[in-house]
């Protein structure tokens, strides 16, 4: 009886770490497609940004951000993840963020705005969960307890 | 600070004497990951506790929640309220009265008790993971301490204690796109125990005095960031020899229109309680987070 419980658990642990590890990037552009193509990203874009910038709890850390610059690299790097024809032509997102400090927070905050942005747009759920899962992982190359290391520049480089 | 917020104060002087937390009363994670409170005062579901830990804080903030629920069967009432505190998503601290009404059982053998009441001391921590980021589930281990108001009744009918303490290891994960699109929690339990139908009839038995593990689980698809409906699964121990024990199972629908306020109703299935077959009824739960 014990046995048999403790197996059922165990399969149930196993199920979830599997399920945990099936993401695979994208093959095709259907996530592109969804979004509404290039242009559908780019109005998505500018109402995440408008969004942030009037975001008490986030603002500040684009208060010295080249606003077009960062416009168009988060189009590039959201089409790119959707699997649409673009290439990005930024920095990798670990080493963009190396000069500030993103706590949980504050991902947090970006993801309810990017949440919020694309009810604005009147994206379907289920796009807005594809996209989520898309960039979810961006969470762990961005987000960092501690201070800047010192070697890393105190401000962005362009 | 305006009147409304004032109740938060002793919260937030116990957020600085528990922990030197940077901010009191964060709500810096995401809509719906704390749960809703279960029956025993953790955060999680309506019958199971999840990994996920109460409140909204993150890992530099405090937080947590209050709760009222109430089940009834029919013959049987359940009441529980309580509250819990997280410090820094990673340690919950939770209490939580129950309050059983033998309604039904107490007028057929002219009980001179209406009720048995059950004290549940809980703590919980995170061990690893993260609901939603991480590619491996999020893993809490926790302990739910369980003493009885009056043990007299449980005793006389073949409970080894009147008090004892559960422990458990839970492993959640919320799948961002999945079912279809939609995101799908998924929640495992695995819990040590002796407590008969939680506690409330007391701890060991006639029947089988030791601890047994059981299994919980829960499944649920986020319609909407603020709508869940899911399934719940709680194999029970069968201890006492007057009565037998069955497993308990809910269909639930959860709303959380914000990060204050939760509601639940769910459909439970508890089975046969103290002689009583075919407990089924409604469940609601409120919670108020800050």
């Amino acid at each position: 009886m014990t046995s048999k419980r403790i197996t059922i658990a165990l399969l149930l642990a196993c199920m979830l770490a599997i399920a945990g590890c099936a993401s695979a990037p994208p093959r095709d552009d259907a996530l592109y497609q969804e979004l509404g193509g290039r242009s559908g990203i780019e109005a998505l874009v500018e109402t995440l940004l408008f969004r942030v910038s009037d975001d008490p709890r986030i603002a500040h850390h684009f208060a010295d951000v080249d606003i077009i610059h960062l416009n168009d690299r988060l189009v590039e790097f959201i089409c790119v993840e959707a699997g649409g024809p673009c290439a990005y032509t930024g920095k990798p997102m670990a080493a963009a963020h190396k000069h500030v400090t993103i706590g949980e927070a504050d991902f947090n905050a970006l993801v309810e705005n990017l949440m919020g942005a694309m009810d604005a747009r009147k994206l379907p759920r289920t796009t807005q969960n594809h996209l989520l899962h898309r960039l979810a992982a961006l969470q762990r190359q961005v987000v960092r307890r501690g201070p800047p290391p010192p070697e890393a520049p105190l401000v962005p480089q362009p | 600070m305006t009147p409304a917020l004032r109740p938060l104060l002793p919260a937030c002087a116990a957020a600085l004497l528990l922990a030197s937390a940077s901010a009191c009363a964060g709500q810096g994670r995401l809509l719906a990951t704390g749960g809703a409170t279960q029956i025993e005062g953790s955060a999680g579901g309506g019958i199971v506790p999840w990994a996920v830990l109460s409140g909204y804080g993150t890992d530099k903030q405090s937080g947590g929640a209050a709760f009222y629920t109430r089940v009834e069967t029919g013959d049987y009432a359940l009441d529980a309220y309580g509250a819990s505190f997280t410090v820094a998503n990673r340690v919950e601290l939770s209490f939580a009265r129950q309050s059983f009404d033998l309604g039904e059982l107490q007028r057929r053998l002219a009980l001179p008790w209406d009720a048995l009441e059950q004290d549940i001391y809980g703590a919980k921590v995170r061990v690893a993971g993260d609901l939603v980021y991480t590619r491996l589930p999020q893993v809490s281990v926790g302990i739910q301490h369980k003493r009885l108001r009056d043990g007299t009744l449980p005793l006389a009918i073949g409970a080894r204690d009147d008090r004892g303490t559960d422990a458990y290891v839970s492993a959640s994960k919320l799948f961002l796109d999945a079912a279809g699109g939609y995101q799908l929690l998924l929640n495992a339990t695995l819990r040590s125990t002796n407590a008969n139908q939680t506690g409330l009839l007391g701890f060991g038995g006639d029947q089988r005095a030791s601890r047994s593990w059981v299994w919980e689980g829960s499944a649920a698809v986020l319609l909407d960031p603020r709508l869940a409906v899911g399934v719940e699964y709680r194999q029970k121990p069968d201890n006492l020899g007057f009565a037998r024990e069955d497993d308990w199972r809910d269909v639930f629908i959860a709303w959380f229109p914000n990060k204050h306020v939760a509601v639940v109703g769910a459909w439970a299935d508890l089975g046969s309680i103290a002689t009583l077959e075919r407990q089924r009824g409604s469940y609601v739960s409120v919670q108020w987070s800050f």
